[in-house]
């Protein structure tokens, strides 16, 4: 495609998993404990649909890619400062609330309109990336909820692999039960593609890239808009976290095999 | 162009193709003294109109270009938790408002513990001893309760009454939230740097560490050498274990009678408060005598229930199996403190090595393209036990130079920045007061009486009359000189055999045969070193990096018993391996440092035997 692609990214942030998330109840309904305190980091699925636009927008020139992300300034701002060196995109932010108490419509309309005011945005070459799945959002439909409101039929989920035929078209791999892959064949865009995993690995950080994503970021920041979803009909009626037992023991080079025995003879301890 | 310091010995020269870029300031580290001096700089960037107030050099029309590179993942990752007076924070923001820093508040109340041993296992001299004897026997009649002895008065010089009780990480990430915000300068976390670039006399820059490489260096696929980034200044606030900072010191060397001699390793907890915790928000508690005599403590009550608890290992603590997690848990159990914590849980935990040597351990401040600010500067106070605001008002003084110097279109050369920034960190309070510090910590070597004499002696006197320094810069006695007397030779021979014999490190077995009780592990509050590795945060070795420690003469380490880099590492990273030599696994480093100054290799004469590079990731939490 001698134009090239305008992939449009959606991905928001979620504390890092690697804290202790702590639901609490509010006057607004479940949150999590100090979110603002927590260190936030993109949502990983969004993550991967990040690297994997700009690895095919790097093969298509003419392409261009945004990231549309809806979160609080300040904890977007953070986040940026850690993907932002990685791959170049223009960011589109959102001042709002995010987590993982947020109804999935609501967000949906939020972001959907948020693409649709993008300036220069071909509806032609349109390729919608997002997270198959989110750290933050387990209900799995919000891509496919903005996939509707712009109108885009072609959606596939669980991407793996998007590979650009000679003739321009996309062959996908979208993961099915069974660790297998179904392939699909799509003539071109406009498609959404809810990614998985994808193949690549986290790219380095690029201080070059870094500057000159960051010129535009931060004023784009400075003129976010500030929403907050609405979600009338939501209720939750409980959250509690996960029951957690750690037993910790950090050992090296164990196979899988043992692991694998170590764990269940453990739970049939358990 | 040469980068000097430590670089991964395993990647050619021949084969890099590294890339340039080049800035007006680029800035290594960022803690408070970076964050003073961004903050200062950052408010004369700009006219009112919008147009450049200070030009750059390197893009003509455009806004001086300052960029900051930080080797933590986060801006408030692995720091700790402060109580300051915060005149030079208080000075930049005249309307902080501590309500907008999480976890931030005032001071409420501020004692000075001196804390028994209820274990009676702790390593207390005979004058101790008898002390701690005429405490127990008319404690009822000085307040002695709880195994603990609250003083009646706090020197003047340790005061921070009117301060605030901060979380470092918090702070950072709220300054960096300003700072950033404007669009002005960019900081850029999880970035390290590797070396500074150095031109005969000049520093010319900075080199970011390589990308795609082995954990010995080696280039793999996906290699991306770090980038030079050229800049007319170097500000280096990497703190006192930071590879640029040591780089320089190595190539200029230290000023005559300066060396870094004191250090302390500080090992904290976040707690989250029992409800009837019966501690008030903004409670400062500063205590020494637990768990040993040598080691200090505190304790910071943040708002929200969370508090902040230590202990400082200080290097004259001579055990040669100074460990400090055992130790913290011992502190948090003490009966004085126990009272207020149980039933409290974990949050967060972390440790980082602090330059104790104040003044005399101060380098050359400037030089030709270079400025130092921060604790790696000599800034901390040692008789206040004080840091934070020093190194803030470091970055201020620096800042407030470079801008008289670009404004008078004058370069940043060793001359213009000794006459602009010296000038006015000497002139400061940061100074003066450095100055009746320097030699208030001379009496700890001989033991906690003459430490806490020669304290006094100080602080009282402005400094004029101080005990000499200590003539040995032995960093640990043997164990048979330490424990000789309470393990009999045979009995130490074989924990010593067992220890090696499975890989572990020798404290725990010293400690339970000297009488320090197990750890009730709760699962929530006491809970196993590795167990807390895991805890509020967790620790990450990103792909991609050269291990940051490495031990250059394996002969050497192999002999070298104990071993005190594998006792003092906080987060168990280091470990006996393959033939006595240590081994290092990264996933488990929060990057504290204390290995850098345990080697003891440089009692025998040799160099350091530990090469601790600029490291990527590290703990990943902001509470600390």
């Amino acid at each position: 495609m001698s134009n090239g692609y305008h992939i449009v990214v959606c991905g928001s942030i979620v504390p890092d998993p690697l804290q202790t998330l702590e639901p609490i109840e509010t006057f607004a309904g479940p949150a999590l404990k100090n979110e603002m305190l927590l260190p936030a980091v993109l949502d990983p699925w969004a993550g991967h649909a990040l690297y994997e636009a700009a690895n095919l927008a790097s093969h298509a020139p003419g392409s261009k890619v945004w990231l549309v992300s809806l979160g609080a300034k300040a904890k977007l701002q953070q986040v940026m400062m850690t993907i932002a060196q990685k791959v170049s995109f223009e960011l589109i932010p959102i001042d709002g609330p995010a987590g993982g108490f947020t109804d999935a419509h609501a967000t949906a309309a939020v972001l959907a309109e948020a693409i649709q005011s993008i300036a220069g945005l071909d509806r032609s070459r349109l390729l919608l990336f997002g997270g198959w799945e989110s750290a933050s959002r387990g209900a799995g439909v919000t891509m496919q909820l903005i996939g509707e409101r712009l109108g885009i039929l072609d959606q596939f989920q669980g991407v793996d692999q998007l590979t650009v035929q000679p003739d321009g078209s996309f062959e996908i791999l979208e993961r099915i039960e069974g660790g297998r892959h179904q392939v699909s064949l799509c003539q071109g865009a406009s498609v959404l593609f809810g990614w998985a995993t994808g193949n690549l690995p986290e790219p380095r950080n690029n201080p070059q890239i870094g500057m000159a994503n960051m010129r535009a970021i931060m004023p784009a920041l400075q003129r976010a808009k500030t929403t907050a979803p609405v979600a009338d009909a939501m209720r939750y009626r409980s959250a509690s976290p996960p029951k957690q037992q750690r037993q910790t023991r950090i050992v090296k080079n164990l196979s899988a095999d043992e692991i694998a025995q170590e764990i269940v003879a453990w739970i049939e301890k358990a | 162009m040469t980068p000097v310091g430590p670089e991964p010995a395993a990647t050619p020269a021949s084969i890099i193709d590294r890339q340039q870029m080049e800035v007006d300031i680029a800035c290594v580290g960022f803690g408070p003294a970076m964050g003073g001096f961004l903050t200062t700089l950052s408010r004369e960037l700009l006219n009112p109109d919008g147009s450049p107030r200070l030009e750059s050099g390197c893009m003509p029309g455009a806004p001086l270009q300052v960029i900051c590179y930080e080797r933590a993942d986060g801006l408030g990752f692995g720091v700790s938790g402060a109580v300051t007076r915060g005149r030079g924070i208080r000075h930049s923001f005249p309307d902080l408002d501590l309500a907008q820093i999480p976890m931030a508040t005032p001071v409420k109340g501020e004692k000075l513990v001196y804390l028994l041993d209820p274990a009676g296992a702790s390593n207390r001299s005979f004058a101790l001893r008898a002390a701690d004897k005429v405490i127990r026997t008319f404690g009822s009649l000085i307040g002695f309760r709880e195994n603990a002895l609250e003083l009646p008065l706090i020197p003047s010089f340790l005061q921070k009454h009117d301060g605030f009780v901060l979380s470092l990480g918090q702070f950072n990430q709220w300054v960096g939230e300003q700072l950033t915000s404007s669009g002005l300068l960019q900081i850029w976390p999880g970035t390290p740097v590797s070396a500074p670039l150095i031109e005969e006399r000049t520093v010319k820059g900075i080199r970011l560490a390589d990308q795609g490489v082995a954990l010995d260096g080696t280039p793999q696929d996906g290699f991306m050498p770090g980038m030079d980034i050229r800049a007319a200044l170097t500000v280096v606030g990497d703190g006192p274990v930071g590879a640029v900072g040591r780089g320089i010191d190595a190539h200029f060397g230290m000023p005559a009678g300066h060396h870094y001699s004191e250090w302390a390793l500080g090992m904290k907890m976040v707690i989250e408060l029992p409800e009837n915790s019966g501690l008030e928000t903004g409670t400062v508690l500063h205590t020494f005598g637990f768990p040993e005599p040598e080691i200090f403590g505190f304790l910071y009550v943040h708002p929200d229930r969370l508090a902040s608890v230590g202990i400082f290992i200080p290097s004259w603590f001579r055990s040669p199996v100074r460990t400090a997690y055992r130790y913290l848990q011992h502190f948090v159990l003490h009966p004085y403190l126990w009272r207020h914590l149980q039933g409290g849980t974990l949050k967060s935990w972390g440790a980082k090595s602090l330059q104790e040597s104040g003044r005399r351990g101060e380098p050359y401040l400037a030089g030709d393209g270079y400025a130092r600010i921060g604790e790696g500067s000599g800034s901390t106070n040692v008789l206040s036990g004080s840091g934070v605001d020093e190194a803030w008002t470091t970055g201020t003084q620096l800042a407030e130079a470079v801008i008289e110097l670009l404004q008078q279109k004058l370069p940043f050369t060793r001359r213009n920045l000794e006459e602009t920034y010296v000038r006015r960190r000497r002139a400061s309070w940061v100074d003066r007061e450095s100055r009746v510090a320097a030699d208030s910590r001379n009496g700890f070597p001989c033991g906690l009486i003459s430490g806490l004499f020669g304290m006094a002696l100080a602080g009282f006197t402005g400094g004029r009359v101080v005990i000499p320094p200590p003539s040995s810069q032995e960093k640990g006695s043997s164990l048979e000189e330490r424990f000789g007397a309470r393990i009999p030779p045979a009995e130490l021979q074989k924990l010593k055999d067992e220890a090696a014999g499975r890989s572990l490190p020798l404290h725990d077995q010293i400690m339970n045969r000297c009488g320090w009780p197990e750890i009730p592990f709760d699962g929530k509050l006491l809970v196993s070193h590795q167990d807390a590795l895991l805890t509020g945060g967790s620790v990450q070795a990103p792909p991609g990096y050269a291990n940051h420690v490495s031990f250059l003469r394996p002969d050497v380490c192999s002999k070298c018993e104990p071993k005190l880099c594998v006792e003092m590492c906080s987060g168990q990273a280091i470990s006996r391996g393959e033939r006595g030599a240590p081994q290092f696994d990264r996933e488990k480093c929060i990057y504290c440092g204390a290995c850098l100054w345990n080697c003891r290799a440089e009692e025998t004469g040799e160099p350091a035997n530990v090469d601790f590079r600029a490291g990527a990731g590290g703990l990943h939490s902001a509470l600390n």
